[in-house]
């Protein structure tokens, strides 16, 4: 986006407000029956979307959190077992579980530490005048198209040990002793699964980055460049903080990602071989329809959920702050 | 800004029908039946036959019973056993069930019975359930009450390549845990892997365990188990043990860790490729090998699993199960009906015919005409004992601890003794 369209975008928006009072700002009556008009429709129009939330969002999680405190097998009606915090005090014994939050955190700090540099790393080239950009922006978004199944199960034949290409194309270029058994080995499995973790996502990450750069203006880069800033200065201190909010917004995503992994994985390996590939998703999954311990399940949900919230809430006070204040403070200037 | 009405206007329809569409799903459970004979009576059936052969075989029986009992329409819902297992827990969390569904009996089965979901069905079906095998039945009897007629029934053994043990200089298989040792030591000698096994899916490999513990153990063992919710038994950690000596020879394929059982490079098409000798699986193991990979045809050869020296079972007790359908609290006399209508011998042999499934009904084991299945339908009929998978007799919790510490016994990450106290602990904890 140009500068001179983003002008042209808020200008409607400043302009709004001020040729809307005159009209009803004159006698005070109507401005009253003007405000309830706008209360009674703002709700009309909030009321299917507030209603919706309340039934598949809000009430599914208050349920998790009541049936987490149950031991309950999830056969006929309501829980009567109540076992206070137990399953809670269970999770924090249970070596799987907490090889879960290990797990999610060295996946986290993976993605966070390869997966979104090479996305920008690539957004970055992409961004050049070259032959053929459009075809490889097309390419490398491609895996993110496709569901998480589809791409497991073509992962599961391309890291098969027997006749799978991961080993072929090592042996081909000489690489034999890296050949691996891949998805089959417990001190691999994590590995493996982050590859096509990477495979699947940088796609939208390098998209997310490349929206990110053309937004920021060539002026900027041209005035450093002129300036004398080599290359990479440009990077460093031109191009990676004006691409900040969009880095942020990423590596939120890219984390949420990380802690509610599920498909993916559970197509690729079932979390195994002997859970060294499960996510808490998983552990959830098994217990819940595996074990019928819904309790259980619940208060692993109810865990996933507070580590989630924690996050994202955490997140936006700290980090995304600045990003959001434009907005807010905004808002605010028009009331 | 006319625009934008209307396009909320869309959007509130859309919300308004998702809402009734969440309405009518909750209440399409279909147990609100229960309209007795008479007038109209819809039977809702879920079933796992969701393919051929099996689905043909049911819905003309279906067709044939609504030809019969005009008032009656049977709703057959065929899922996969994956979706079915997760439909059915969603809907029996609501406190109703299907008028039929598919079960495998055990202890899934008893939490279902506990939670009132499960009709009793000793007495409805006391004047013709002699006609059942009661190897058969005895899956589905929870204190001495009867809860689902069985239509299916098989067991698991060894599957093996007969050309490969000729390769390996094996005459005949073996008869011993010993001599099991020793073919797998001579199938390794000469560059064969002797062991099939999908370790992802984690169930077949509890197979060999429940096995051994059946053969060391013995069937009352195991039984007691359960009761007792315990299984520190020095006989369980020996059964073990003996696995562990089968582990340490490294006996099964490359990279099995990883292993699917029914997919393209998984334990099936291993031996249906003959990539390794033999797998220790269920009446369905020809089907999926075909399935997956190639028919062996007349090199396949089955063998029970072979006797532990000293152990307090007998070698000819068998491992397995099949499968059977229960009704639900409230469903209809019609759906007990028909479970009798299916059962009759004639309608039976039907689905026999197919090869799908096996004789749950005495007296039609004439039906039974695929190579394979006769081998299987032999084996069982020398049966002394019977004993249904342990991740299926077991409440769920323990059975999925048995799969997992076995899983992890044969990763090497567990020890004997740790998995015996494992199981102990999820068993105690139900």
């Amino acid at each position: 986006m140009r500068p001179e369209t983003l002008a042209a975008d808020e200008r409607p928006a400043q302009a709004e407000p001020r040729r809307a009072r005159p009209a009803s700002g004159g006698d005070p009556a109507g401005r009253r029956r003007g405000r309830r008009r706008a209360l009674v429709t703002i709700t009309l129009f909030l009321l299917p979307a507030l209603v919706l939330f309340v039934l598949l969002v809000l009430v599914p999680i208050l349920l998790a959190g009541y049936a987490s405190v149950f031991k309950w097998n999830g056969f006929g009606g309501l829980p009567t077992d109540f076992v206070g915090l137990d399953n809670f005090t269970r999770m924090f014994e249970d070596p799987v579980f907490l090889g879960d939050l290990w797990r999610g955190l060295v996946l986290i700090v993976l993605s966070l530490a390869v997966q979104l540099p090479l996305a920008l790393g690539l957004a970055l080239l992409l961004n050049r005048p070259m032959r053929g950009r459009a075809f490889y922006r097309l390419l490398f978004f491609a895996p993110y198209v496709l569901s998480e199944v589809i791409t497991a199960v073509l992962f599961t034949m391309f890291f098969s040990p027997e006749r799978g290409l991961a080993n072929e194309m090592l042996s081909m270029v000489g690489l034999e002793e890296l050949s691996s058994t891949w998805l089959s080995d417990p001190s691999s499995v994590m590995y493996s699964v982050f590859i096509v973790m990477t495979w699947k996502y940088f796609g939208f990450h390098m998209i997310l980055y490349l929206a990110g750069r053309q937004g920021i203006p060539t002026e900027l880069i041209e005035a450093a460049q002129l300036d004398g800033a080599s290359g990479w200065k440009v990077f460093r201190h031109v191009t990676l903080p004006l691409l900040g909010p969009t880095i942020r917004i990423s590596a939120f995503l890219s984390v949420i990602g990380a802690i509610q992994l599920f498909d993916l994985v559970w197509v690729l390996t079932e979390g195994g071989p002997i859970h060294a590939s499960e996510t808490m998703a998983i552990t959830m999954f098994t217990f819940g329809f595996g074990r019928y311990q819904v309790g259980y399940a619940s208060a692993i949900s109810v865990v996933m959920f507070l580590i989630s919230l924690v996050f994202a809430l955490g997140y936006q006070r700290f980090v995304l702050r600045r990003d959001t204040e434009g907005a807010i403070t905004g808002m605010r200037d028009q009331r | 800004m006319k625009s934008f009405n209307r396009r909320s206007a869309v959007t509130m329809a859309a919300a308004a029908l998702l809402l009734a569409g969440c309405g009518g799903g909750s209440g399409g459970a279909g147990a609100d039946g229960g309209a007795s004979s008479g007038g109209k009576v819809t039977v809702e059936w879920w079933s796992i036959h969701n393919i051929e052969p099996m689905l043909g075989v049911w819905k003309g029986l279906v067709k044939e019973y609504e030809a019969q009992h005009p008032n009656v329409t049977i709703k057959m819902n065929a899922m996969n056993v994956e979706n079915f297992k997760s439909k059915l827990t969603t809907v029996t969390q609501s406190g109703k069930a299907p008028h039929l569904f598919h079960t495998w009996g055990g202890g899934v089965l008893a939490q279902q019975v506990e939670a009132g979901l499960v009709k009793d069905l000793t007495a409805d079906i006391a004047p013709w359930s002699g006609t059942l095998s009661p190897v058969a039945l005895q899956s589905y009897q929870v204190d001495g009450k009867t809860y689902g007629v069985p239509h299916d029934i098989g067991m698991v053994g060894f599957w093996y390549n007969k050309k490969l043990f000729a390769k390996a200089g094996i005459d005949a298989p073996p008869a011993t845990w010993t001599e099991f040792l020793d073919d797998v030591k001579k199938l390794k000698a000469a560059g064969i892997a002797p062991i099939a096994l999908a370790g992802k899916a984690k169930w077949p490999g509890h197979y060999y365990w429940a096995y051994l513990a059946m053969r060391v153990a013995g069937l009352d063992a195991l039984k007691q188990a359960a009761e007792t919710k315990s299984f520190e038994n020095p006989d369980f950690v020996t059964a073990g043990r003996k696995l562990k000596e089968l582990v340490d020879l490294q006996p099964f394929q490359q990279g099995f860790l990883g292993a699917d059982y029914d997919k393209p490079d998984g334990q099936a098409a291993a031996i249906g490729n003959g990539k390794a000798a033999m797998e220790l699986m269920g009446q369905w193991a020809p089907s999926v090998q075909r399935d997956t990979s190639t028919d062996l045809g007349e090199d396949l050869g089955f063998f029970p699993f072979p006797a532990v020296e000293g152990g307090k079972g007998t070698a000819t007790d068998a491992f397995g199960g099949g499968g059977g359908i229960a009704v639900g609290a409230d469903a209809p006399p019609e759906a007990v009906d028909f479970l009798r209508f299916i059962s009759q011998p004639d309608n039976h042999r039907k689905g026999v015919k197919t090869g799908a499934i096996f004789p749950a009904v005495k007296g039609t084991e004439d039906a039974v005409t695929d190579r394979h299945a006769k081998l299987v339908t032999e084996s069982l009929s020398k049966a002394t004992g019977y004993q249904l998978y342990l991740d299926q007799a077991y409440p769920p919790a323990v059975g999925q601890q048995v799969n997992d510490s076995v899983a992890e016994l044969i990763a090497g990450s567990k020890t004997p003794e740790q998995v015996v106290a494992d199981i102990t602990t999820a068993a105690k904890s139900e």
